[in-house]
């Protein structure tokens, strides 16, 4: 491990600007390009960089596939939750419309909410896939 | 809530398959599950007693209006296949703790419950849009969530048989895609019915005829239609048998609704069937089916397989029925998706029955196997009657209407060819039969009555045989309503 050291210490500065960068096409998404498929994967390197750099175990102390595997299914919840949020309060299936006082305010709000969960669900699953294919013949 | 039915049809099993991720525990996961598809057939129950009552329901998700938006769209069809769909997930789903202890791993089982949950979201789904783009998604997720059940079986081979069925999947789904891609470009718009509409002023060009080719062939695959039904035999020997029930009984329906509804409503009856001579290739294929997967049947050793092959058989007479392009025929086409449903569901959980005793499927092994499993058995063996088509099954409804659809289409050699692969049936079926009931078990074969949790679920499916063998209003009716708007100007 010692000898990486430039690895290590570039990988330390650069993992918070990879995060804010996920975090910026995240929640710009509705502005700028970007959205939540993209954020979710940026998010997901950030972490894999920090793994293939670190090891497998150093990432699985700070996210364990529980956390993982409870953070794919909770993107997909707040996903479809939004949905039938829109149905009880009076509008159709996926009508964000309703969601606030205004129906531009409701569009706004539905948008950057499911894109949240769809970045969770990715960010999750990216991981999960390079735990898989990092932990083969462990 | 009465209005957003067709939404929560599909929202109920979508939402609870990540909850049981979360829930975690086996129990909690399969009583979630339950209640889900429970929840699941009574929505398509109202859904069917409302299209009946008063004609197709359309739903605007989102709220964005019809063309632009994704429109589900119920008609008779849609919701005669969403009741097939929701219904045998209703009634396997009790069968699985039991039998998923002995086939699998049981600590993962809550697992299984989300892909379950998914695979249903997505037939459900495919079934009851409106939107050809939104059909595909729903196609990729039911294939996706098929392949991780299918890998679920006891057998190492259960990997390679998902495996292929990705493939062969992936193959028929890229299809669909191009197919649909090409009539975006030619009508430029992705609403089923609004396609129905504009096809006919784009004129019939290279464009769409490429477009029918490639989903009808992506439609064929994904139906396991003779000669591309190579896929199907492995993956359904492979799978737990409550898999293969479910799937048996109903992903090739599903399939099956896709060809109908893009021959029928999308390129209309003009196109698919004058324009273009659709209708005698798949006829020449639905009775190479017939014949060919039946005549492998019979020599196969192990029972599950030969189950498979005659799945592939039955869907030859499927699509018999809609290649004859007349209102009986396709209601004989469509009768026969609803009681095959009922018969495979019940053959393949009777397998499910013997497998709680053995892990052999071979017809050897089945030896005696009327007096070691005397419950199990008879409803395997009404399971067979049905299959073969004896009066006062379902399975001799629906060769009675195909029978009849034939003479009425001008056709009596293929109601000859009809009665003689049913025979065919009959050798397969009897193969097991005799081996069950009329040799000597061997001294150290294992004995008993499987619980009645999975003896409960099999015999519904039996009872329901015989009671559509007699009482048949309600798949006659639902189909012969269907068959016309299908005819008519369209949905």
């Amino acid at each position: 491990m010692s000898d990486l050291l430039v690895l290590r210490i570039v990988t330390k500065i650069l993992m918070p600007f990879i995060l804010l960068f996920a975090l910026y096409v995240q929640f710009h998404g509705d502005y700028g390009p970007g959205g939540g498929f993209q954020a979710g994967v940026i998010f997901g390197a950030g972490f894999i960089l920090y793994g293939l750099v670190y090891g497998l175990d150093a990432l699985r102390g700070v996210l364990s596939s529980d956390i993982l595997r409870a953070g794919f299914a909770l993107g997909l919840l707040i996903f479809a939750g939004v949905g039938v949020a829109g149905l009880l309060l009076g509008g159709n299936y996926l009508d964000y419309n309703v969601l606030a006082s205004d129906p531009v305010k409701g569009q706004h709000l539905g948008i950057l909410l499911i894109e949240f969960g769809v970045g969770l669900t990715v960010a999750s699953v990216m991981i999960s896939i390079f735990y898989y294919f990092a932990g083969r013949g462990r | 809530m009465i209005a957003h039915l067709p939404a929560l049809q599909v929202v109920i099993p979508l939402l609870a398959a990540p909850a049981c991720i979360l829930v975690r525990g086996r129990d909690l996961a399969f009583w979630l599950a339950l209640v889900t598809t429970w929840a699941a057939f009574l929505v398509s129950c109202l859904l069917l007693d409302q299209v009946m009552a008063s004609g197709v329901i359309s739903y605007e998700l989102g709220g964005w209006a019809a063309p632009f938006g994704i429109e589900y769209r119920v008609d008779a069809l849609n919701a005669f296949v969403l009741l097939i769909v929701s219904g045998i997930g209703a009634v396997v789903l009790p069968f699985t703790p039991r039998s998923l202890l002995i086939e699998m791993v049981g600590e993962k089982a809550y697992l299984f419950y989300c892909a379950f949950l998914l695979c249903v979201t997505g037939l459900l789904g495919v079934a009851i849009t409106g939107d050809a783009f939104n059909l595909f998604v729903f196609m990729e997720i039911s294939s996706l969530a098929s392949c991780i059940l299918i890998s679920l079986g006891p057998h190492r081979r259960a990997l390679t048989a998902a495996f292929q069925y990705l493939i062969v999947g992936t193959i028929g789904a890229t299809f669909i895609v191009i197919g649909i891609g090409l009539i975006y470009g030619a009508t430029g718009t992705l609403n089923m019915n609004d396609i129905a509409e504009r096809l006919p002023q784009t004129g019939y060009n290279r464009t769409v005829i490429a477009a029918f080719a490639f989903l009808i062939v992506g439609a064929a695959i994904k139906l396991a239609l003779f000669p591309l039904h190579f896929w199907l035999p492995k993956a359904y020997t492979y799978a737990p048998s409550t898999v293969s029930a479910f799937l048996a009984a109903t992903a090739t329906k599903v399939g099956v609704y896709v060809l109908i509804r893009f021959l029928f409503t999308v390129f209309g009856v003009e196109f698919s069937f004058e324009v273009l001579p659709t209708a005698f290739p798949l006829m020449l294929l639905a009775v190479l089916a017939m014949f060919v997967a039946s005549t492998i049947a019979i020599f196969q050793d192990s029972v599950k397989r030969m189950l498979a092959y005659s799945s592939v058989a039955q869907i030859g007479y499927m699509v018999l029925g809609l290649s004859l392009v007349t209102v009986d025929g396709l209601t004989a086409s469509m009768v026969h998706l609803f009681n095959h449903a009922l018969m495979k569901g019940a053959l393949f959980l009777a397998i499910g029955c013997i497998a709680y005793r053995q892990a052999s499927f071979r017809i050897e092994d089945f030896a005696g196997m009327g007096k070691r499993m005397p419950w199990t058995m008879a409803a395997f063996t009404a399971g067979g009657l049905s299959l073969i088509g004896i009066p006062l099954t379902a399975g001799f409804i629906s060769k009675w209407y195909l029978i009849l659809a034939a003479l009425a289409a001008d056709e009596p050699l293929i109601a000859a060819l009809i009665v003689i692969s049913s025979l065919l049936a009959v050798i397969y079926v009897w193969r097991v039969v005799e081996a069950a009931y009329f040799r000597k078990p061997p001294p150290d074969a294992p004995a008993g009555e499987a619980p009645l949790s999975l003896l409960i679920p099999t015999w519904i499916l039996i009872a329901l045989n015989v009671y559509f063998g007699i009482e048949t209003s309600l798949p006659v009716g639902v189909a012969e309503h269907a068959a016309r708007a299908l005819m008519g100007a369209g949905p």
